[in-house]
């Protein structure tokens, strides 16, 4: 889950990290309430959870209160990145001597988490690494142990950084390794971290991402900053569709109907479970079908949140068929999959054998599961026919009835 | 042969009155392992199909020696769990539980090397050796798993659980089979990575192939291609990936926690170029997989 620049910031300052005077703003009034308060000249930065702000004009500077009301009516109008900013940061803007730059992250390969740090601030870490890499550091840190102040230190003194430059940033570097550890971030980044004109250190942009596992584990945190446990922070604004599709997961413990993504196309998709979702997509679109949208079913679920899933699906204008397609399951149960779909299918006023092109699941109680089928009459296939084949027929039988 | 498992490796489930947990206990005896034991705090002296159950690991361990442990609890106990097995002397984990956060991972695996054992999974469905034992719920109940798995010459990887099955079950079918089959974990950091289980694949004298499901997300890939270019593998390998329509929505999470693509080095696109690049064959197609690894095993012999 991805933070706004503002809760990000609110995040740091718990560890004590140094960040410039200023607040959020939701009008362009109060915007010129604050530039009056903070004094000087400021910078507006649109709070959108995506990156290129500056180059999209979302990021502005005014010298003046009444300045900063003009360029904020412009700002919070700007759609950035297919989003509407949530509202403006206001800081104050100081003059910078220097940039830096210090992230953490998980090293996938190391199994630990990564400090990374940079004397070329401002500007993408992964271009700095490639361009210059005489200029990029990094240090692997144990999670058994708390953070200790000696890596940072190590990592800042090896690109030549000394006497109070090197102590002041050992600190920042070292407690932005420590908020990562304590929030379950699976990145922290302060880009860039600038040195102002008197020495002091301020973290000047930053983007943190927190695990979505972890969310429940700090609601506590989050509600301090105003960040609700439903709120799904994805790339995009989650669709009507797709809210209910997470009211259909809800609906009892057993099973997942979930990660509900709406598409554009005329064949509904009852598929499962993660990799067998991502093979069945990427079969239906090689066959030159359109997905009405991606789902993910798995982990025993009921007949009745299998027969909701199957409802909400049918329920979407342009959806002509479904197609139900699994991998050999090994721990979801055929039959009870097979009833739920027809039960959704009935319910929705539809006859499954005209609804439904193809049911493809074998595994466990697949027999019972085929008995049904055929009481209704529905196309089905065993593991004699492969994941991409049925979607082919699917494909057709979608194509032939339109 | 096989790896990590065979008719003689004991194991004990952690978590076993769990639900999910007793149906994977009667399925992995049905199969033949060796389940010797069970725990779950405060449900010490009942049995689960035969198996007794105990408070502790350590009364199991005290005991007799375990090789491995399944672990089937909450996300919330898998750091204890991992933890109490590890201090007990056992050396394979296979950590079935989803949505662990990464740190907790981290740890577990962390003093899983301090201690000198093998971690698999997280958020996997476990081992198989086919005909001689299965660790964990792959494959289902044994009559399912006796029809997806035969033994044979193929070493599987997965990132996915069930479609550890669905290859393997293509490869039976074809007549090849499989020397012992492995859900990796769909996490982004897993106890095991393909390129880390190549050695042992490549000391059993049974495999003479391997075939790997992957996904976006995560250098894994990168890793194995940069293992078998370096190595110079006797084995040929077989990939297959899935998730290519993702590489158009950048950001969007489907499929597996791991999936999250974080880089342009991370996406389908690119990782078919450099898995092709070191010489491994990219099946367009699940059904394509057999015919492939019986090409590449004509080209060894």
């Amino acid at each position: 889950m991805r933070f706004y620049e503002f809760e990000a910031k609110k995040l740091l300052a718990r560890h004590r990290v140094p960040l410039p005077g200023g607040g959020t703003a939701e009008t362009p009034a109060d915007t010129r309430r604050l530039a009056q308060e903070l004094g000087g000249p400021v910078v507006l930065k649109s709070q959108v959870l995506t990156g290129g702000r500056m180059k999209a004009g979302g990021v502005r500077f005014a010298d003046s209160p009444r300045e900063a009301e003009r360029e904020a009516a412009a700002i919070l109008a700007l759609e950035i990145g297919g989003q509407m900013p949530r509202c403006l940061l206001v800081e104050s803007k100081a003059a910078v001597r220097r940039e830096y730059y210090a992230g953490v992250t998980y090293d996938a390969l190391a199994k630990l988490p990564v400090i990374i740090f940079s004397d070329m601030g401002g500007i993408d870490i992964e271009e700095v690494a490639r361009e210059h890499p005489e200029h990029v550091a990094k240090v692997h840190f144990s999670t058994l142990l708390p953070v200790s102040d000696y890596k940072a230190k190590e990592l800042v003194r090896s690109l030549g950084v000394g006497g109070g430059e090197l102590t002041a940033l050992t600190t920042i570097v070292t407690r932005l390794a420590r908020a990562f550890v304590e929030y379950d971030l699976t990145l922290a980044e302060i880009n860039p971290l600038g040195q102002l004109e008197d020495g002091s250190f301020v973290a000047l942009d930053c983007h943190i991402d927190m695990e979505d596992e972890a969310r429940e584990r700090h609601a506590a945190v989050l509600e301090k900053l105003g960040i609700s446990k439903d709120e799904p922070r994805q790339a995009r604004p989650p669709t009507d569709f797709e809210l209910r599709g997470a009211q259909v997961d809800a609906v009892d413990h057993r099973g997942v109907a979930g990660r509900v993504v709406e598409f554009d196309g005329d064949l509904g998709l009852v598929i499962g479970a993660g990799g067998g979702s991502l093979t069945i997509f990427d079969a239906i679109r090689k066959h030159g079908g359109r997905p009405a949208n991606y789902c993910e079913i798995g982990g025993n679920p009921s007949v009745r949140k299998a027969a909701e899933l199957t409802k909400l699906i049918l329920s979407k204008p342009g959806v002509d068929k479904i197609a139900v397609l699994m991998n050999v399951v090994s721990n979801t149960r055929v039959d009870i999959v097979a009833r739920g779909v027809v039960k959704g299918v009935v319910e929705s006023g539809f006859d499954p054998a005209e609804k439904i092109a193809i049911f493809r699941i074998p595994g466990a109680w697949e027999e019972e599961g085929f008995k049904i089928l055929r009481k209704y009459g529905v196309e089905y296939c065993d593991r004699g026919v492969s994941m991409s084949e049925a979607a082919r027929r699917a494909v057709e039988k979608t194509k032939a009835s339109v | 042969m096989s790896i990590l498992v065979d008719g003689s490796t004991t194991f004990i489930i952690q978590g076993i009155t769990g639900r999910e947990a007793v149906n994977m206990t009667r399925e992995c005896l049905d199969y033949g392992s060796k389940v010797v034991g069970g725990v779950t705090p405060g449900r010490g002296g009942r049995d689960v199909y035969g198996v007794p159950v105990y408070d502790t690991v350590r009364e199991i361990t005290s005991q007799m020696h375990v090789d491995g442990a399944v672990l089937a609890v909450p996300p919330a106990f898998v750091r204890d769990a991992a933890l109490e097995a590890l201090d007990n002397g056992i050396k394979l984990l296979v950590i079935v539980t989803e949505r662990i956060p990464r740190g907790e991972v981290a740890q577990v695996l962390e003093y899983a090397r301090l201690q000198g054992a093998r971690v698999i999974g997280p958020n996997c469905l476990g081992i198989i050796s086919p005909g001689k034992s299965k660790m964990g719920g792959i494959g289902g109940p044994a009559e399912d798993t006796r029809k997806a798995y035969r033994p044979g010459p193929v070493g599987v990887m997965s990132r996915s659980g069930g479609m550890t099955t669905e290859i393997s079950n293509a490869l039976t079918a074809a007549g090849l089979g499989e020397s012992t089959a492995i859900s990796i974990g769909g996490d982004a950091i897993i106890g095991s990575t393909y390129a880390e289980l190549m050695p042992l694949f490549e000391a059993d004298p049974e495999t003479k192939a391997i075939v790997i499901y992957s996904e976006p997300g995560g250098p894994m890939e990168a890793q194995l291609a940069e293992y078998v270019q370096r190595n110079g593998s006797r084995l040929p390998v077989v990939a297959f990936m899935a998730g290519r329509f993702m590489d158009a929505m950048p950001g969007m999470r489907f499929g597996h926690a791991g999936t999250i693509v974080e880089g342009r080095q991370d996406t389908a696109a690119e990782k078919i170029r450099r898995l092709t690049e070191a010489g491994i064959s990219v099946a367009e197609e699940i059904s394509d997989i057999p015919k492939l690894v019986k090409e590449r095993l004509g080209e060894v012999a």
